[in-house]
């Protein structure tokens, strides 16, 4: 065995002492040194789950993920507001209204808005953003939504246009809306789209600081904002997108704020000293596309897949009750909505209706479920539980996983398998962007495609009448679920974990905006 | 080494890279995934769809989309990102450092942690100490770079709260950074205070890196060690009455380095490439948490300008770990 000399000893050990001397202080300073487990003083942190890709929100696949809206909408105004309900309220634009015929839009710009470099918002500014939003050269994938507004006009305060075609009935909730933020025109010019890229303007309540792209998001209040100056002076966005990263960003106290997490964290969290919660409705909704073809063209298997499933059973079981059951493509938040629309579970009616089309347990109809796993809150374990369901009556459903870019890829070019589960967003609340949207043969969204939904759909696109309307797309809600076309599952709640000091008021788009927040 | 022998390396390199740029772009051509699926609104027109695919040049044959495409690689032109609407290679030449930052200090802790365990694993090989040394290389071998960031997460960011889990540097601190090398930078620059920020944000996801490369070196060294330390030249130096340790490491230690370079050399490579799911859970904002947005946003310029940029990285290390064997080692020769 080898020895230890007395001469290695002294030397090892004297180079070891210096070593740890310098060593232990620094690892010390490293290890223990002041923790950002910041007290809520001015700064607002908040562990966020997705990071904004482009500062142009307007332009390229940012403007239709509703995941981003939530900093844009910190950063940017809108023409118009959307308040926790959904319903329009003032902002940057404070009055509007359509002509008598709906033929012309009326804008009144505030007078008080002023850009985060304390230029007033005016009018010529809101056109050029109107301008952009409706030039098909810039590749905006919502322009074509935008592309009836013409002839705009400057009176004072006041803008006027022409809603030509395509007419939309919803076109000022639209304003409000994906792809309709305000940008600062001047700045803009100034620094070009690579320069607003790295320093962006837009005349929202905090303004960009900093920006360590997929790390965090420093903002700072506005101090001229037309809201009144924002309640935290400081904004911190920390970009979290591990699930686990983010439980563990607010269990330590390193962040305020967090969401979108397992239901499970959610109630351990909130039962945690220091941390409250709240886990609030949102418009997004839980459901599965079915295909026009193939086995689904069957109304026996359409709707006994529906009467199989036991949607409060899945919320209770899977979401631990963070869920509404819902038989329509639209939330009882909406205006839209109709309870007297319901699909029972029955599975013994799904037998009967089956068994009419020559199916049984011994003898199943046989097809492919597609779902994304670990995209949304346990939809592989959602899937899996519809799945038993249906084997329970006579429906052997084979689960193919794939992602969410797949998904997406096979919706457009109406290839998804005869089921596939995905969760509809609608933060506008209205039908136009929900059932419309899924159901239309010409929407590029939608799976189920046939000429007698058209029929009833198409018209209302045109409906100047704004009750005919809604009647409409309620009638057009009672077909879908009668027929079996599309099947809607459950309303999705969002859990938002906050300090105890702080207040929240949730948003039913979803949105967790800084400005929602006060202190008790 | 001559000249003609680098130039001569550098060449072969050119089909390698050329290989790369063809698989990665057929690749993700062929696999699912349309960005322009991804971003459309529910009133788009097949028109307004192949207008979308124009405007991001995804309306041409994969062929012809092939040929713009190398063309514009050779007058240094990798394109604009979808998602981030900015130039493909800035971007991330603009998040490289921060994964090399992140990769060296990873390296370093890997090295001196795994030679000082082979070091005392050798030294003290016949007692309890050396089995235990084992064990330990064995769980840190074992275990994933990503599931040691998911345990160091809940370790260090949870249950002894001491350690920043997410990020490169406090969001609270202002920063003037003039290059990316923001580590370096200030190291150079004397600014310690940042520098000791910047390394308290790095020291998990470098040690979630580290941990089993370092198990690597650890194994590789011990056992290299053990056969240098049956050789006649170390008998000779015990009975010149050299003590153990000197034996241990002025004599076996250098001639049991070569095959832990070479290891060490390698697995770096694989080091980095381990940095998208540990950048990922850290939010570290590197080259790998960018591919992943990347990815999931079908951004097809940002993903083939990373890929590339690591294709020559990883070309680039080779190169070099071939050229150290011969001067570690002059036996070997080159050419």
């Amino acid at each position: 065995m080898l020895k230890i000399g007395r001469r290695d000893f002294l030397v090892s050990g004297t180079a070891a002492s210096a070593s740890a001397a310098i060593g232990v202080q620094g690892l010390g300073q490293i290890l223990f040194s002041k923790e950002a487990r910041a007290a809520i003083g001015d700064t607002l942190t908040i562990a966020y789950n997705v990071a904004p890709p482009s500062w142009d929100p307007n332009i390229g696949p940012s403007s239709t993920n509703p995941s981003l809206q939530t900093i844009y909408r910190t950063i940017y105004d809108t023409y118009m507001m959307q308040r926790e309900d959904l319903t329009l309220a003032p902002g940057i634009i404070d009055q509007w209204s359509w002509n008598a015929d709906k033929s012309a839009i009326s804008l009144r710009v505030r007078q008080n808005g002023t850009w985060h470099d304390g230029k007033p918002v005016t009018p010529e500014d809101i056109v050029w953003n109107l301008r952009r939003l409706t030039d098909a050269s810039l590749g905006a994938p919502l322009q074509v939504s935008f592309a009836g507004l013409k002839n705009f006009k400057i009176d004072g305060q006041t803008i006027t246009m022409d809603m030509t075609q395509p007419w939309r009935a919803t076109m000022l909730e639209r304003l409000a809306f994906l792809g309709c933020f305000l940008l600062a025109p001047h700045h803009h010019e100034k620094v070009g789209k690579e320069g607003f890229e790295r320093a962006p303007m837009g005349s929202g309540p905090y303004k960009f600081d900093q920006y360590e792209r997929g790390s965090f998001l420093r903002l700072k209040a506005h101090p001229g904002y037309w809201g009144g100056k924002p309640l935290f002076e400081t904004v911190i966005f920390k970009i979290v997108t591990d699930a686990a990263s983010r439980v563990a960003e607010i269990e330590r106290g390193s962040s305020h704020v967090t969401m979108d997490l397992q239901y499970e964290e959610y109630d351990r969290l909130r039962q945690k000293s220091g941390l409250s919660g709240v886990a609030a409705p949102t418009t997004d909704i839980a459901m599965m596309f079915f295909h026009s073809t193939g086995p689904m063209a069957d109304i026996n298997v359409r709707k006994a897949a529906m009467h199989a499933v036991d949607k409060k059973l899945i919320v209770d079981r899977l979401l631990r009750g963070y869920g509404k059951p819902v038989d329509t493509l639209s939330v009882p938040q909406e205006k839209v909505f109709d309870q007297g629309i319901v699909t029972q579970y029955d599975p013994k009616l799904a037998a009967e209706l089956l068994a009419k089309s020559g199916y049984s347990r011994e003898k199943p109809i046989e097809f492919t479920v597609q779902t994304t796993r670990g995209f949304r809150p346990k939809d592989y374990e959602i899937v899996q539980a519809i799945v038993e369901m249906w084997r329970q009556v006579g429906i052997k459903g084979n689960i193919e996983v794939y992602e969410p870019a797949k998904h997406f890829e096979l919706r457009m070019s109406h290839k998804l398998a005869p089921a596939a589960f995905y969760v509809w967003g609608n933060s506008m609340g209205d039908p136009e962007t929900s059932i419309a949207s899924a159901i239309r043969s010409v929407s590029p969204h939608s799976s189920w495609k046939s000429p007698d939904v058209d029929a009833i759909a198409d018209p209302l696109f045109g409906e100047r009448d704004e009750q005919k309307r809604i009647a409409g797309y309620q009638r057009l809600n009672r077909y879908v679920a009668e027929n079996g076309y599309l099947f809607p599952l459950f309303q999705i709640y969002q859990p938002v974990v906050f300090k105890s000091e702080l207040d929240f008021k949730p948003h039913l788009a979803g949105y967790v905006l800084p400005t929602a927040f006060g202190r008790k | 080494m001559t000249v003609s022998y680098l130039l001569r390396r550098l060449l072969f390199t050119l089909p390698t890279i050329l290989g790369v740029i063809v698989i990665v772009f057929v690749l993700l051509r062929v696999v699912p995934g349309d960005p322009i699926a991804m971003m459309i609104g529910s009133e788009a027109t097949p028109e307004d769809i192949q207008r979308l695919r124009e405007v991001y040049g995804l309306d041409k044959s994969i062929p012809h989309q092939f040929v713009v495409y190398l063309g514009n690689l050779l007058t240094g032109d990798f394109g604009t990102s979808i998602s981030l609407k900015q130039n493909a290679l800035t971007l991330v030449l603009g998040r490289l450092p921060a994964t090399l930052e992140l990769a060296i200090v990873a390296m370093v802790i890997a090295v001196a942690c795994g030679l000082a365990l082979a070091l005392v694993a050798t030294y003290w090989r016949k007692s309890w100490v050396s089995p235990v040394i084992d064990a330990f290389d064995s769980i840190a071998l074992s275990i994933p770079e990503f599931l040691w960031a998911l345990l160091l997460v809940l370790a260090f960011g949870v249950l002894f709260a001491n350690l920043p889990i997410s990020g490169r540097f406090d969001p609270a601190r202002q920063t003037d950074f003039v290059t990316q090398f923001y580590l370096f930078e200030s190291l150079l620059r004397g600014r310690f205070a940042d520098a000791l920020d910047l390394l308290r944000y790095l020291l998990l996801p470098a040690l979630a890196l580290a941990l089993p490369l370092m198990a690597i070196i650890s194994r590789v060294l011990s056992g290299s060690l053990r056969e240098a330390l049956g050789q006649d030249y170390i008998l000779l130096a015990r009975v010149k009455g050299f003590s153990a340790a000197r034996v241990l490491l002025r004599h076996a230690l250098p001639n049991a380095l070569l095959p832990t370079i070479t290891i060490t050399g390698v697995h770096f490579i694989f080091l980095v490439g381990g940095t998208v799911l540990v950048e990922l859970i850290f939010s570290y904002p590197g080259i790998g948490n960018m591919l992943f947005g990347a990815a999931m946003n079908r951004d097809l310029p940002l993903i083939q300008s990373v890929t590339i940029v690591f294709a020559l990285l990883f070309i680039g290390l080779n190169f070099l770990i071939d050229l150290s064997y011969t001067l570690v080692n002059p036996r070997v020769k080159v050419g």
